[in-house]
């Protein structure tokens, strides 16, 4: 890094990715390797580390300390919560989501993937594809992240053998990809002796493909717009009333998908109404195109009424609106979420009121096998649920758009984050959970 | 904005990816607008120190051209930096901010809180916060934290919840899914937001350069009255320093933090301009932390404490 030059390091993109594996895999030691050896671990948090692993009688420094930060996490020696660790390259810039491998275990991955757009899943070169890798490929598959990168570690244990490796990689990639994992790319290392974690093995001249740090560097970010639908939920109505600016009225969000243009067609839902681009603020810089995920002010030509919690689309590419949503959840809280639930549902920058009307199915990750209507769904659970709301919603498809297709599930008592959604399909229902009678009067 | 449009090397990214700061300015500006549309009072912590300040940047430009709909509090320790009060009270004039002052010096006036034996007064900055968020009934309390920062702050979610007392359960956050905030309270309850999360020291400075924000000079390498403490050059002066057997001496150095002058430490330095600055960071093995707070080296987990006690 102190080669690298100020210019150089302004012009980089940012990466959020996501690491799954137990610390038996050896997931610690390829995080530690990843920040040392890209020299993102400083000299007074190595010290500290040393410090802490020598009062606890280890001999060599344990990397996990690094980002175990929480009392209870050391004194228990597991790790908690999902930990985020920021580094640099000259070529980019990550976050790494870490989400531990045995508390709360099937959560934290889901919160670790949700912003990831790639996720790191190790196996154990001796033990291959285990149930545990299966239910990792499900929740990347489930998150529709992007990327996948399968770390087969601990190579030389097996004596650095192809075989062995084109083995698990080919098994493993047969299965991500019937679960509609879009990539893999399978790495052979061992993040102990730093065989292609951050610079090529010498001892696997078999394997042309690049180490993990190169791949991580030059994945390309998915902004692929053209067959994204444009959105953008309105946070924020600005309007500044003062002698300069007495008719200014500015519609302020984060564009969740897409792109917009000035003189664009738009309709603000649920409403429905229609006007045209007048102009789009990109924070005090007038621009004529602006897309995800730039924070933005747009003006219309046409004063409508929009607030906080419309979306404004395309009028040619607008989403239809639903009262009646089927989803795929996790659910993230202690308390279960039951059928006839009376929860919140965020969606974008609206929250409404809604009821969960069915839970028609939980999913085991392990084997995608269905339990027909558990009743209940508890922490750590991966279901389908029926949800009505009390006001239509232009929902999107998951697989379409992960933020304009995702909601979460609030309790209105407490305000406990209780479920993570996913509209429509998942990987997991390959019949569709067949409708019954619908109670169209619904009355909250 | 000078790079909307990152140039990295051929076929790695779509003409569309953002560049890290723009990511980074975009996220923390989606966070202020959620706050501004679901919260009643929000306030900004502002310290004057660099992180405030690069806060309080995102905010104006978040809701411009219209006036920030949030006030200022400064929890003010009575050790303060005399630079860097002047340039709080004129930055406040400048954009015609509302100020609230909760003063440390005050609670000890009144015998409400304890001066301690080693004269440091960050811890007790606990109290005066957490009452003036109960007296002005703030319900949204943005602070300038970075995960990058410490290990209990890696942990930190960006929407925390804090009950009456402002104490943190690092067991009980909320899950943090895609940019869905949940900002739901009880009365009496407020929420800490922290914009600035994925954030690193690099990219603050960084963003400082390219949207050319003034800083308080006390950031650059001036001339200054030191003596050593705990490894660290604290400035001299009537909080409590030097005392028997510490000699002090005038040395080239700037501040890497901005805090509590009886504990916030002064680093050797010739940087005097931004871009010396982020060159010199660039280049550090130390954290910034660990280079100049002494309260962070008490204990392994002596932030996870402060926090859990309701600190920033």
């Amino acid at each position: 890094m102190s080669t690298t030059t100020t210019e150089e390091l302004s012009a980089t993109t940012l990466l959020r990715f996501a690491t799954a594996g137990s610390v038996d895999d050896g997931k610690s030691t390829l995080v530690g390797r990843l920040l040392h050896d890209s020299k993102s671990i400083l000299t007074d948090q190595l010290e500290a580390v040393e410090r802490a692993s020598a009062s606890r009688g280890q001999d060599a420094p344990d990397l996990a300390l690094l980002t175990d930060g929480l009392r209870a996490e050391r004194e228990q020696g597991i790790t908690i919560d999902v930990a985020y660790r920021y580094f640099a390259t000259p070529r980019r810039r990550f976050i790494l989501a870490d989400t531990p491998g045995h508390v709360q275990y099937t959560r934290n991955m889901v919160t670790g993937a949700s912003t990831a757009e790639l996720t790191v899943i190790l196996v154990d070169a001796r033990n291959g594809v285990v149930e545990q890798t299966r239910r990792h490929a499900a929740i990347a598959a489930l998150l529709r992240v992007p990327h996948v990168v399968l770390a087969v570690n601990k190579m030389d244990l097996v004596d650095y053998q192809e075989s062995v490796f084109a083995a698990i990689a080919e098994e493993f990639t047969a299965y991500a990809t019937e679960l509609g994992v879009p990539e893999v790319t399978a790495i052979p290392i061992s993040a102990l002796a730093g065989d292609n974690v951050v610079e090529p093995s010498a001892t696997m001249d078999w394997y042309g493909g690049p180490t993990v740090l190169e791949h991580l560097e030059t994945v390309p970010v998915s902004h692929d717009l053209r067959h994204c639908h444009a959105r953008l939920p309105v946070q924020y109505v600005i309007r500044p009333q003062t002698a300069e600016h007495p008719d200014y009225r500015g519609y302020a969000g984060q564009i969740a998908a897409g792109s917009f243009r000035v003189g664009e067609s738009v309709t603000v839902l649920p409403s429905g109404r229609t006007s045209k681009i007048s102009g789009i603020d990109l924070l005090g810089e007038p621009v004529d195109i602006a897309w995800t995920t730039q924070s933005v002010t747009v003006l219309l030509e046409d004063d409508i009424d929009i607030s906080r919690g419309d979306l404004i689309v395309p009028t040619k590419d607008a989403p239809a609106t639903t009262q009646d949503i089927e989803a795929t959840v996790c659910h993230v809280a202690d308390q279960p979420l039951t059928v006839n639930h009376r929860v919140l549902l965020k969606h974008g920058t609206r929250t409404v009121k809604a009821i969960v009307k069915d839970i028609p199915s939980r999913l085991t990750l392990d084997d995608l096998s269905l339990h027909p209507h558990p009743g209940q769904l508890v922490a750590n659970d991966i279901g389908r649920v029926k949800i009505r709301t009390a006001e239509p919603l232009p929902v999107d498809s998951y697989a379409d758009s992960r933020r304009t297709g995702s909601f979460i599930l609030i309790d209105p008592s407490d305000g406990t984050t209780l479920t993570a959604g996913m509209v429509g399909e998942s990987f997991a229902s390959p019949e569709p959970v067949k409708d019954e009678a619908e109670d169209d009067g619904w009355d909250f | 904005m000078t790079a909307t449009v990152a140039t990295v090397e051929e076929g790695t990214d779509s003409p569309y990816a953002l560049s890290h700061l723009d990511a980074l300015e975009s996220e923390a500006v989606h966070i202020f607008r959620e706050v501004a549309g679901e919260f009643e009072r929000p306030v900004i912590l502002f310290s004057g120190g660099k992180d405030s300040i690069v806060m309080l940047h995102l905010a104006l430009k978040a809701f411009a051209p219209a006036a920030i709909p949030f006030s200022l509090l400064h929890v003010d320790t009575g050790h303060n930096f005399p630079e860097v009060i002047e340039y709080r009270d004129r930055t406040v004039e400048k954009h015609s901010l509302r100020l609230h002052v909760a003063s440390v010096q005050d609670y000890i006036d009144r015998g409400v809180l304890k001066e301690r034996p080693d004269g440091t007064r960050n811890p007790l900055q606990t109290v005066p916060l957490t009452e003036k968020i109960q007296s002005e009934k703030f319900d949204a309390v943005f602070g300038g934290g970075r995960r990058d920062e410490e290990k209990a702050r890696a942990k930190e979610r960006v929407f925390s919840l804090r009950d009456e007392f402002s104490q943190w359960d690092p067991r009980r956050q909320r899950p943090e899914l895609w940019n869905l905030y949940n900002g739901r309270h009880a009365p009496g309850e407020h929420v800490r937001v922290f914009p600035l999360s994925n954030w690193t020291e690099l990219d603050v400075w960084q963003y400082i350069a390219r949207e050319g924000i003034e800083l308080p000079e006390i950031y650059f390498a001036h001339e200054r009255e030191v003596f050593k403490r705990g490894g660290m050059w604290l400035t001299a002066g009537e909080w409590g320093g030097p005392k028997d057997g510490e000699t002090v001496e005038k040395r080239l150095v700037r501040y890497r933090t901005v805090g509590d002058m009886s504990c916030t430490g002064a680093v050797d330095s010739d940087a005097e301009t931004l871009e010396q600055v982020i060159t010199e960071i660039a280049a550090s093995r130390l954290t910034e932390r660990g280079a100049t707070r002494a309260d962070d080296k008490l204990s392994e987990a002596a932030m996870e404490d402060r926090k859990r006690e309701g600190y920033f």
